[in-house]
């Protein structure tokens, strides 16, 4: 018997694992895919919003921006990728001058700190290849730039780490009310629970209509990316916005916290949730809109192209709450940007929703904060490398050339307590693949290694989600 | 550790090279390759066609190398496997990094660079749709089944019709596999003829041109793809769509000199090329830094990758002797009408013994036309020819005294209709 249930291993998922990991409970994560962090929170723009966008009362804006000031202390305990490198709103017209006013007055009532107005010459000052056609721009000190998928496998680590239970590859097809609380049965196994926390992302409704009349119905907002390769991630030094307006709301051009340069997203409304497919015409509108922020755009060095899709609901507003007809099931839903910057509020203030329902939770003695990240050999200094050559030879071999990530570093993300079981399970813990030859030279090896250390054959590994199989059997087996 | 000279990458032109530089009195070479074994991308090409200008006769890729492996062991020459180059600076230091020795720095006199090329994919081509397994480019499925034993795909389509494309479409039809079809963006293929027909006719696979792929369905493993016919500018016609149900999506859609060394070391790159400028020794923009192969540019025919590699080979065994000649007359190349590069960019006429060997490739396709070498504006040579098309380097040969000049000039190579 758990005393708490979570429902779905996102960003928002893991944070109040990890938060619940400080308490003395039997916690249970429950989660479809084979790895944390494989839907919502592997595709978004990685950004650390300051909390300027939301309208002060709501509850985005309230978790923003006290959100984002937690992410230093927290990147430092998780050793994760974060890079607190300002973020800036361009206007190109009187117009969208007054615009900037607005979010600037949004963001001081949401308690956001370090707002700046800046002149057009000031930004270009800041960022010469930003474009001439601007008039200012809203400087935020705090914007920031994470790995999403490295952040919340940490988060994961962290809490297993501290006790939480972690059951991947179990979707949840029915909840049960008891007398305990409830029973959450999945495609493998039930759980019984007295408290859930639901955070099934886009599948959010579905959780929730399982257990309450009060129905919710989520909408998945698409939005579509283009990645471009290292040797134009300094294009821009900021995270560049452009004010919201019918051309793109928020298509930004963005470094990200490994180097390369993002541009993206636009926003379409869907019916199906699981159209995670680009397009086209998705692709050559922020390619448009995009030319716009700055003087040139190398799309000639894209490496990948991806979308995500955002939860929306009608409310327009995160839902965090406790459903009315059902006791202990608590809502986490319509998580939409700025979920992931809201991530560490999102958790303080779903404890403290669980602490009302149950009155007395105990904090525990031996929480350990720390979580060591794998090593990232090419960043050691020479006697360091050296040093983990002698101690493990698997250090001195590399796999992946584009990234320089070695065989040690992968063998390490296999064998941690969430370990990588699949090929893009490997390239989100260590980047093997994640560069511009997008694996087409070490995902053979990534394979056989998998295989190697699982104990399982090469055709049994799979690129991502479950029958995503690479290989279809040895050689010389279609004709006998 | 201090060497003479260090070969970056045991491919053929590495392989090549360091043979070249031993034969004219290089002492202490090593020669660095990052796989289990040397031999580079020949290791994985099982068919044959390799060495007709170099020996003669018709070979596989594994037999080819070994015939410069074995050269390489009865002339003692060092070589270290499993060992990656992680750097190179202009100060000719190497860091490399493996098992045993782990990360070490090598100071040289010279360096030769050959580090291949390797393949552009999916991202760099921008095709829209879903991003499930299944879709691989054509090396790595030739790597998966050649050596390491495994199919990828029972039905399968083929975007692209450069080589090894066209040489994968036979190579999964002898395994069992279903090729429904090559679309190839272009009106031509980037591919050699022979391979066109040996590869595709012979297996009644149907090649489509002027078609590209603009969709890709299958959320975890590829369920088909959607193919379309381009207009001149190469946009997908509207009403063209074409599905096709298949599990597999390979793309043979051009390679890439890998330079990432090159550029860190700062090295000057040509962007027509993707490779280093280099001179008529293979010297790079760094004194005493050569490169040779794919690195410099994409070659079909390994033979000239060979040729390529030897001049390199002679170049820095010169230059370690310090007999290279940098002053004097310099002759720059320049691409003329229908011409995409020129490799040598430069030559330095002192330097050249009685003759150089000149790669190119052309822009499009000719029939019956002629290659003028102009040397300053005048014609002093040229070449007919009764076909010449992107999928295959064009050579022109010129004899030194072709080249008598007193002044610096520029030699220009055009394709001409007749
Ligand atoms: C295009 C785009 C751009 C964005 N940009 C930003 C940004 O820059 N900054 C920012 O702060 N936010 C951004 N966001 C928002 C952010 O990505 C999300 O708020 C966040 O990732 C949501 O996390 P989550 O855990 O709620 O959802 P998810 O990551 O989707 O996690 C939900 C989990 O629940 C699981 N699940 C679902 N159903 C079941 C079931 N039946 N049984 C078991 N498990 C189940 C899913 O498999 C999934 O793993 C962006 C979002 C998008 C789409
Ligand atoms: C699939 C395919 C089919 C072909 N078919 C034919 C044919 O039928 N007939 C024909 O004549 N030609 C053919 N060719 C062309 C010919 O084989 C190539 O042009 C030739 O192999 C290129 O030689 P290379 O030495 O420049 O590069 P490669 O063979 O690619 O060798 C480069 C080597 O450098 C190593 N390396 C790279 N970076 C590092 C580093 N940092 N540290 C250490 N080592 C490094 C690599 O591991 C590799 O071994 C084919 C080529 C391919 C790719």
């Amino acid at each position: 018997m758990f005393d708490v249930a979570i429902i779905g291993a996102g960003v928002i998922g893991c944070s109040i694992a990890r938060e619940l990991s400080k308490y003395n409970l039997n916690v249970a994560l429950i989660e479809k895919e084979n790895d944390v962090g494989n839907v919502t929170t592997k595709a978004n723009s990685a950004i650390i919003h300051a909390g300027y966008d939301a309208k002060p009362g709501t509850l985005k804006g309230k978790l923003n921006a006290k959100g984002n000031l937690m992410f230093d202390e927290l990147c430092r305990e998780l050793e994760v990728p974060f890079k607190r490198v300002g973020s800036l709103v361009l206007a190109f017209d009187d117009d969208e001058m007054k615009t900037l006013g607005k979010l600037y007055e949004q963001g001081i009532q949401n308690g956001v700190p370090e707002l700046y107005i800046l002149s057009k010459e000031k930004v270009l000052e800041m960022d010469p290849n930003i474009s001439d056609n601007i008039k200012g721009a809203l400087y935020a000190k705090t914007g920031g730039i994470i790995g999403p998928w490295e952040f919340t496998i940490a988060l994961a680590e962290n809490a297993v780490e501290n006790g939480v239970n972690i059951f991947l590859s179990n979707e949840v097809v029915d909840i049960e009310k008891k007398d305990f609380g409830y029973r959450i049965i999945t495609n493998k196994d039930t759980y019984d629970t007295k408290y859930v926390v639901n955070c099934a992302g886009l599948y959010a409704d579905k959780i929730n209509n399982m257990v309450s009349n009060n129905k919710m119905e989520i909408i998945p907002r698409r939005g579509q990316y283009y990645l471009l390769d290292k040797t134009v991630g300094n294009l821009v030094k900021y995270v560049i916005f452009q004010c919201p307006s019918k051309l793109g709301k928020g298509v930004l051009v963005t470094p990200t916290v490994h180097g390369n340069l993002l541009i993206g997203p636009d926003a379409e409304d869907l019916i199906d949730k699981t159209a995670l497919n680009t397009t086209s015409e998705g692709l050559n509108f922020i390619v448009e809109v995009a030319r716009r922020s700055v003087k040139t755009l190398p799309l000639n060095m894209a490496i990948t192209n991806f979308a995500g899709l955002r939860a929306r609901t009608e409310r327009d507003d995160f839902i965090i709450e406790e459903a009315v007809d059902a006791k202990g099931f608590i809502n986490v839903a319509g998580i939409e940007s700025p979920g992931l910057s809201s991530a560490p509020a999102i958790s303080l203030y779903v404890i403290d929703i669980l602490k009302n329902i149950a009155k007395k939770i105990e904090k525990k003695e031996n929480f350990n904060p720390y979580r060591r990240a794998i090593p990232k050999f090419i960043e050691l200094s020479e006697d360091e490398k050296n040093e983990l050559v002698k101690k493990d030879k698997r250090f001195g071999k590399i796999i992946c050339r584009c990234e320089s990530i070695t065989e040690g570093e992968i063998v390490s993300a296999i064998h941690r307590n969430v370990g990588a079981r699949t090929v893009d399970a490997v390239k989100r813990r260590v980047r093997a693949g994640m560069g511009r030859c997008q694996g087409g030279f070490c995902s053979p090896r990534v394979i056989e290694i998998l295989a190697r250390e699982l104990g399982v054959e090469m055709t049994e590994i799979e690129k991502d989600h479950e029958g995503s199989y690479i290989l279809t059997g040895p050689t010389k087996s279609e004709v006998q | 550790m201090k060497y003479d000279l260090v070969v970056v990458g045991g491919g053929p032109a590495g392989l090549a090279a360091a043979i070249e530089a031993r034969k004219n009195g290089v002492e202490r070479i090593v020669l660095i390759e990052r796989d289990r074994e040397l031999g580079g991308i020949l290791q994985q090409c099982i068919h044959n066609g390799f060495g007709l200008h170099v020996f003669g006769e018709q070979l596989t890729g594994p037999e080819y190398a070994e015939r410069f492996i074995n050269e390489l062991n009865n002339l003692k020459i060092e070589y270290l496997t499993n060992t990656m180059v992680l750097e190179i600076n202009d100060k000719k230091e190497v860091y490399i990094l493996n098992q045993e020795l782990g990360f070490r720095r090598i100071e040289a006199k010279a360096i030769i660079l050959s580090m291949g090329c390797r393949e552009r994919t999916r991202g760099a081509i921008g095709i829209p749709g879903f991003r499930p397994a299944g879709i691989f480019t054509a090396g790595t499925a030739q790597r998966f089944i050649n050596i390491e034993g495994y199919m990828v795909g029972k039905k399968v389509v083929i975007l692209g019709s450069g080589d090894i494309g066209l040489i994968m479409a036979r190579r999964l039809t002898l395994e069992g596999a279903k090729v429904l079809a090559v679309v190839e963006l272009m009106p031509y293929s980037t591919g050699l003829t022979r391979n066109i027909v040996q590869c595709l006719h012979d297996y009644n696979i149907p090649l489509f041109f002027e078609h590209t792929v603009i969709d890709i369905k299958g959320k975890n493993r590829v369920e088909g793809v959607t193919i379309a016919k381009v207009d001149n500018n190469r946009v997908p016609i509207r009403g063209t769509e074409v599905f096709y149900e298949c599990d597999t999506l390979l793309l043979s859609v051009g390679l890439i000199p890998e330079n990432e060394l090159s550029r860190n070391a700062g090295i000057e790159i040509d962007a027509r090329t993707s490779g280093p400028f280099v001179n008529e020794s293979m010297e790079t923009s760094i004194e005493g830094i050569f490169a040779c192969g794919n690195v410099v540019h994409v070659h079909d025919l390994v033979d000239f990758v060979t040729q390529e590699a030897q001049r390199a080979g002679r170049g820095a065994a010169r230059y370690i002797k310090g007999e290279a000649i940098d002053n004097g007359v310099v002759i720059r190349t320049v691409n003329g009408n229908g011409i995409r590069y020129i490799v040598p960019q430069k030559l330095r006429l002192e330097n050249l013994n009685d003759e150089i060997n000149l790669f190119m490739r052309v822009d499009n396709i000719y029939n019956n036309c002629r290659l003028d070498v102009k040397l300053d504006g005048k014609i002093i040579k040229s070449f007919k020819k009764r076909k010449v098309t992107p999928g295959e380097m064009e050579t022109v040969k010129l004899k030194k005294s072709d080249l008598s000049t007193y002044n610096d000039c520029s030699l220009s190579i055009e394709v001409v209709k007749e």
